[in-house]
Order: C-alpha cells, then sequence, then structure tokens
C-alpha cells in the first residue's frame, strides 16, 4: 500500500503554492475515510450475506418458483406454470395433514420433557461439582454423534423381533410390543432419539445462562431463607426466561425439520413413507417422498413453503405469548 | 480508532474489498465446478494410457462375486474398473435421476432397474449411448432389448439378468407337515395355479411345525402372479390401467386371502425382519424369481444348506420378475471404453460366470446353452437343476408391457398388501390408501 501514495503525491504537480494542494488533498482524504467508516463494515459482512443469497435467498425463491410449476424429476427443463394449484393438490392431500399433526405431536412428546430435563440437568451441573468441565462435556457427547447413527442404534433397539428395549420389557414380564408400527409407540420411539441428542445441548445454553445470573441474587435469597428449590423457582427461572424462550423457539425450527430419525429408524421404504400407515411421517419426509420418490418437485417446493409459513405463525404466537408473560411480569 | 486510521485505512479496505473479491469468485467456482467438469474431458477420445471406468449399481449384480472385474483387467491392462455399489436400488435411482439432471456424478456404466427402463427410456433417453452399434441386440431374449429401445430405435441398455420365476421350498419342513417333498410332485400339486398353492398352503398350515408359516409375504406371492402377465400396470399406449388390470386384481384378491388365512408371516421383502426370518428357517416356500435363490442361500446360511430346493412356479404361464440393464450414460468421460465393457460384461460367458456365481439368471440366449447354464445344480438347494427348470421358462415368457412408474406401483401396492398381513387392514381400506399413493406419484 505504501506504493501507491507517492504515487499519487507524484502525480499532484510538485511545484506551486503548497496551501491550496494540501486542502484538496485532506479534502479527498477525509471524503474517502467517511467513505470508508461508512462502506467498510458493509463490505465486513457482505461475505456472508452473499454466501445467504446463493445459499439461502435463492433456493427460497426458486423453490417458491417451482412450487408454481409443475416440474418433474425426470425433466427439470421442463417446466410448466401451475400456478396454485400444488398448493391446493397437497392442501387435500389427507397424507399432508397426518404429517402436519405428526410433526406436531413428535415436537411437544420430544421438546416438553427435553427442556425440563435439560433445565434440571442444568441446575445441577450449576453447582460446585468435582470434575464439572467432564460432566459438562459429557452432557454434550450425545449432540456430537450424528443423526444417522444415532438414528441406527436406536433402531436396534426399537426392532419388534430380537430388539433390545422387548428383551428388557420382556423380563419385567411386559408383553411384545412392535414399536416401529403403532400410532404412539412409534411416536415415542422417534422422541426418545430427538431427547437424547438434544437435552445435552440444551443443558449447556441453561447453564451457560445460570452462570450470568448475579451471584447477590442467590445470596439475598439464601439471607431471606429461600431453600434450594425456592430459589430455582424463585430465581434461576426468571432469569432464564428469554433463554427459555430461545431453547423453544430453536426446538420447535428443530423439530419442524425433523427428517433423519423417522427416515432411518426403520429404513428403506417404509422410512421413505414415514411407515407404512404414515404413522410417524413428518413434514420433512412427506416433501422428501413426495419430490424424490414419487419425482413431482412442484408439490414438494409447495410443501417446503408451507412448512416456512407454518414456522411463521408459530413464532407470531410465540411473539405474541411472550409479549403477554413480559406484560403479566411488570 | 480515529488516531490510527491515517495509516490503517488503505490496508483494511484493500483487506475488505480482497475478502469480498474471495467470497465471490469462490461462488463463481462452486458454481461452475460441475459444468466444467464435464465438458473439460474429451469424450472417449484419449484411449492411450491408463484408464479407470466406474460402474454404478444396486443390489447384488455379481461381477466382483465372479471374478470379471479383474479378469477385464487383465484381458485390457490399460483399463481397471471400480464397482460403485448402491444396496438398495430405490435409493440408487433418484440419485440416477439427479446426477442426469445436473450432468455431473454419473459413472461411465449405470445399472438400471427394469421397473424404472420405461421411464428412463421416455424422458432421458436422449442421454444415454446408443448401445445397438456396440451390442448384437438380437442375442437377447425377444423381449429383454425391446424394453430398453426409445422411440427412435437407440437402444440404451443391455440386458444383464431376467428372472423366470419357480419356487423354493422347504422339503424338510413340507415332510413334517405331511406334503410331498419330492420336486416333481410338488410341481404336479401347484400345477393348476395359484390358487393350487393357497390350498396348499392351507394343507400345511393344518399340520405345520411350530413357529413356521408357508409364505414369507403376500406382497411376493402378488408380485409373482402380476409378474406372470403381459398386461400389469399399463396398456400398450402407456395409459396407467392398474385399477382394472385383471392381473392386478388376481394378484390383490389373492394376497388378500392369503393373508385373512394367515398363511404368511407377513414380512416386507429384503426387510431387516425379512433377513432374520430367513436367518431363523420359519419360512417353507417363497415365490423364487432366478436372482432370488442367491438372496435365500445368503441369507439364510449354512445352517439350511441342502434343506431348500427349487421347483417349478404355480401354473403353467411362464414369468418374468424382475432384471436389469446396463447403460452407458453419454455424458461419461469413456463412453467409447464403457461400451466395449457392457459388451464384454453381457456376453454370454461372462453371463454365465454371473450365473455360476450367484445364480442369476442370463437374458443373453447364446448363455443358455453353454454347458455352465445347462448343467447348472446348485447345492445349497439340494443340487436343484436350476439351468434347465430356468432356460426352459426363460424362452417361453411372453413380452410384458412396461409403464414408467411400474416401480413405484409395484412397491406402494406390496406395502399396502403388507398392512393386510401385519395389521389387518381391511382390503378395501388398503386398496384406497394404495390408490391415493398411486395417483399421486401417477399425476
Amino acid at each position: 500500500m505504501a506504493t501507491t501514495i507517492p504515487a499519487r503525491d507524484a502525480a499532484t504537480p510538485p511545484p506551486g503554492p503548497p496551501k491550496p494542494v494540501s486542502t484538496e488533498r485532506l479534502a479527498w482524504r477525509s471524503r474517502l475515510w467517511r467513505f470508508d467508516d461508512k462502506a467498510s463494515p458493509y463490505a465486513y459482512i457482505a461475505p456472508f450475506f452473499l454466501v445467504f443469497a446463493a445459499f439461502g435467498l435463492f433456493p427460497l425463491i426458486y423453490t417458491g418458483w417451482i412450487a408454481l410449476h409443475r416440474v418433474e424429476m425426470t425433466g427439470l427443463d421442463q417446466m410448466e406454470w401451475v400456478g396454485w394449484e400444488n398448493f391446493g393438490k397437497i392442501l387435500h392431500d389427507s397424507e399432508f395433514w397426518t404429517a402436519v399433526s405428526n410433526t406436531f405431536l413428535i415436537g411437544v412428546i420430544s421438546t416438553v420433557p427435553q427442556l425440563l430435563v435439560a433445565l434440571g440437568l442444568a441446575h445441577l451441573l450449576n453447582y460446585k461439582l468435582r470434575a464439572s468441565t467432564f460432566f459438562r462435556t459429557l452432557i454434550l457427547t450425545p449432540y456430537a454423534t450424528s443423526v444417522a447413527s444415532a438414528a441406527l442404534v436406536f433402531a436396534l433397539v426399537f426392532r419388534a423381533d430380537g430388539g433390545l428395549l422387548n428383551w428388557l420389557l420382556h423380563f419385567i414380564g411386559l408383553g411384545h410390543t412392535n414399536w416401529t408400527n403403532g400410532h404412539w409407540t412409534s411416536k415415542i420411539a422417534i422422541s426418545v432419539i430427538v431427547i437424547w441428542r438434544w437435552t445435552g445441548y440444551n443443558t449447556l445454553i441453561y447453564l451457560a445462562a445460570m452462570q450470568a445470573v448475579p451471584t447477590d441474587l442467590y445470596e439475598a435469597a439464601s439471607l431471606d431463607g429461600a431453600s434450594r428449590w425456592q430459589q430455582f423457582r424463585k430465581v434461576t427461572i426468571p432469569s432464564l426466561r428469554p433463554t427459555i424462550l430461545f431453547t423453544i423457539v430453536i426446538s420447535t425450527i428443530g423439530s419442524m425439520q425433523l427428517f433423519g430419525e423417522p427416515l432411518l429408524l426403520e429404513g428403506g421404504t417404509l422410512g421413505q413413507t414415514g411407515g407404512n400407515e404414515n404413522q410417524y411421517e413428518t413434514l420433512s419426509i412427506y416433501l422428501y417422498n413426495y419430490g424424490w420418490n414419487l419425482g413431482h418437485l412442484g408439490p414438494a417446493a409447495a410443501v417446503a413453503w408451507a412448512m416456512l409459513a407454518l414456522l411463521l405463525i408459530i413464532a407470531a404466537i410465540n411473539w405474541l405469548f411472550s409479549r403477554f408473560v413480559r406484560k403479566s411480569a411488570a | 480508532m480515529r488516531i490510527t486510521r491515517t495509516t490503517g485505512g488503505h490496508s483494511r479496505r484493500a483487506a475488505a474489498v480482497a475478502t469480498t473479491v474471495l467470497t465471490a469468485s469462490a461462488l463463481l467456482l462452486t458454481g461452475c465446478s460441475s459444468d466444467s467438469d464435464s465438458s473439460d474431458s474429451a469424450k472417449g477420445s484419449d484411449a492411450s494410457g491408463p484408464i479407470t471406468l466406474t460402474v454404478a449399481d444396486f443390489g447384488q449384480f455379481g461381477y466382483k462375486e465372479a471374478g470379471l472385474f479383474a479378469k477385464y483387467h487383465q484381458l485390457h491392462p490399460d483399463i481397471t474398473v471400480k464397482e460403485d455399489v448402491t444396496a438398495d436400488e430405490k435409493v440408487y435411482y433418484p440419485k440416477l435421476l439427479q446426477e442426469l439432471n445436473s450432468g455431473s456424478g454419473l459413472a461411465d456404466v449405470q445399472g438400471i432397474e427394469v421397473g424404472r427402463i420405461k421411464e428412463v427410456v421416455d424422458t432421458k433417453g436422449d442421454q444415454f449411448a446408443d448401445l445397438s452399434k456396440v451390442i448384437n441386440v438380437d442375442d437377447w431374449v425377444s423381449w429383454k432389448e425391446k424394453q430398453a429401445t426409445t422411440s427412435d430405435g437407440a437402444v440404451i441398455g443391455a440386458g444383464t439378468d431376467i428372472g423366470p420365476m419357480s419356487l423354493c421350498y422347504r422339503p424338510d419342513l413340507f415332510k413334517k407337515a405331511g406334503l410331498p417333498t419330492d420336486r416333481e410332485a410338488v410341481a404336479q400339486k401347484i400345477a393348476g395355479g395359484w390358487e393350487d398353492y393357497l390350498k396348499l398352503g392351507e394343507q400345511y398350515k393344518a399340520k405345520a411345525p411350530a413357529g413356521t408359516y408357508f409364505m414369507d409375504s403376500a406382497s411376493a406371492m402378488y408380485n409373482a402372479v402380476v409378474s406372470s402377465n403381459t398386461e400389469q400396470y399399463y396398456d400398450k399406449d402407456g395409459k396407467p390401467i392398474y385399477k382394472d388390470s385383471p392381473s392386478v386384481k388376481q394378484g390383490w384378491s389373492l394376497a388378500g386371502e392369503a393373508a385373512a388365512k394367515k398363511l404368511t408371516q407377513g414380512l416386507a421383502q429384503f426387510s431387516d425382519p425379512w433377513v432374520a426370518a430367513l436367518r431363523k428357517g420359519s419360512v417353507a416356500t417363497v415365490a423364487c424369481p432366478a436372482w432370488m435363490a442367491g438372496q435365500i442361500s445368503t441369507n439364510s446360511g449354512n445352517a439350511y444348506k441342502g434343506k431348500w430346493d427349487i421347483t417349478r412356479a404355480p401354473g403353467s404361464t411362464a414369468a418374468n420378475w424382475g432384471g436389469s440393464f446396463l447403460s452407458v450414460p453419454k455424458g461419461g468421460k469413456h463412453v467409447k471404453e464403457a461400451g466395449e465393457l457392457v459388451k464384454w460384461l453381457t456376453a454370454p460367458e461372462q453371463q454365465a460366470a454371473v450365473f455360476k456365481a450367484i445364480g442369476v439368471f442370463p437374458s443373453n440366449k447364446g448363455a443358455y446353452d453353454l454347458p455352465e447354464v445347462q448343467n447348472a445344480k446348485l447345492p445349497y438347494f439340494n443340487d436343484a437343476p436350476i439351468g434347465k427348470i430356468y432356460a426352459d421358462e426363460a424362452k417361453a415368457i411372453p413380452e410384458a408391457v412396461l409403464g414408467q412408474k411400474d416401480g413405484v406401483i409395484k412397491d406402494t401396492i406390496s406395502t399396502q398388501i403388507n398392512n393386510m398381513e401385519q395389521r389387518g387392514t381391511s382390503p378395501d381400506d388398503a386398496w384406497d390408501a394404495a390408490t391415493k399413493t398411486i395417483d399421486k406419484a401417477i399425476g
């Protein structure tokens, strides 16, 4: 860079009155600086937005475009405008509504216990412990395993014939359950995988938030004679409220995207349709099956947009709810 | 910050610009990489120097088992063949379509299953090399190569195997249930067709050894029944007629009957429980296209060696279930060499070698008279003379009309038949569910 500055100096006429030149130069420089001041931050964050535009925004819009066309897996170059027909198609498909209710049911029975357990674990980890780092790392290990391997291992656990769980149940005298076949049992099986994988992740988020709670609050509380449980309820939980809302939002998005676990629980064709009667078919599986197995990309794209719409609705409800909570707390 | 600005401004701005440019160019690079990949390479022109040919297939084609890739390398020291196997065809096929759409990731040779060939011929035919100039189409059983021929007469696939139908059964279980065990005697019992097969099943069930079932899966029987008809899911004009197709109706009602009489163990074929059932030996009969024998011997294992046998399929009509093709995508790097490889792999001697190795039956007529095929016996199946059983049948198989979505239709109906068997879904509900999914797939 140093080379360019003398070069610019050399371009200006060397002789003559020095003062006007320097003001001109100063003005030019200050304008540059001002531009730098304003523009540089944008340049610094530009890489993210460029990547986002290419891999986030463009696919989003293009998916919307596809959703309005008839496009087959076998002929991507032939697009035929059909307007809202694809949306009508999926909205009139009972399988879509099965998938919606499955997604919500699995979402609830996986998110609620998962967040409660995470809250409890975080509270325990927040005590002064021996080898606390070890336990904190340990609790995150399920999150570090891949969905595929977790789902495959749990598939062995939940297998009807020769599965580990049925084998154990047999010992305590309980009957034979075909876990993947039942409407509730299959959803529970999938929720167990989700809970196993994500509890540690949420625990660490709660733990981080708990450590940010000022200790004088606890000191004051214990001076007032509050028990550990009362401290947890009256100090910890209220301080964690924004964090809890955050984890609820993240978990909702996560359960909306639930894909690997149901796909791999039984695998093969059954996985692609979410069980033989779609008993554990989630929206993502429905989308995948419509696009990749049946080969119709238009309705599949419409499902993607329907999922986005559902998420926005949930976000709106969440926002209203949190506003209500904040108001009633005030 | 304001104080240090004078010295740092330029370099910081430059850094920002550089970052932006780098990111942008990285995006451009990734966006274009697939194009430059396929266009850079001269197609099959550069034959000098060692090359590697890739063969992408699914399930069990048997080339590795028969040692054919190694042999080809010996014959052509410049060419190494690498196989990329996907276990499940239902996973393989969507991947193939995606690769054809994007033009990248294709192997030099791609396998295509018979349930998909019509769709590929109709919609992607122009993306495959015409093999009619490389192979001699008349060498194949008459209907096989027609299936892979486009409307302009290009042949985009060389037939690998076909699936002439037989019946695999367990003489030891038959004996315990008081049924005849001899091949010919069993064939006589079911010579009248699949209704006779169900009657035999009821006889078996009456005295069946505990924990055993007459058949593995009613959907397998359904597929066998439909396969023995020329008209299946589509008519000659390519119109889907599966709802009124006599063969579908017959297969469906027979499957419903088998489910209602509980003659089946109700297992989805090739699923883990199905494999486990074969390993435990709880199944007395399996509808047996030629390639199924390999599946049975692999999954049942040594414990049941010699306890299986093979006889003619019920009824007198010859049937074909399954079979695949090898094709050469035009987008490949070595189209010419790949064509030569396909020609060699599907020649009579090589098909006979694969038959000997894993029992999938040749589609090349020239192989039928070879001693390896004619005299072939399967020790695992009590030395059943499979060469003779299959070769006789193969010559009599009629040409079936194929449709674009045959694969999906077959899979969907099979799933619903499994529902009738496993969960007692009523035939009407099952049929409703099946037609809904199929109409969605076709529409």
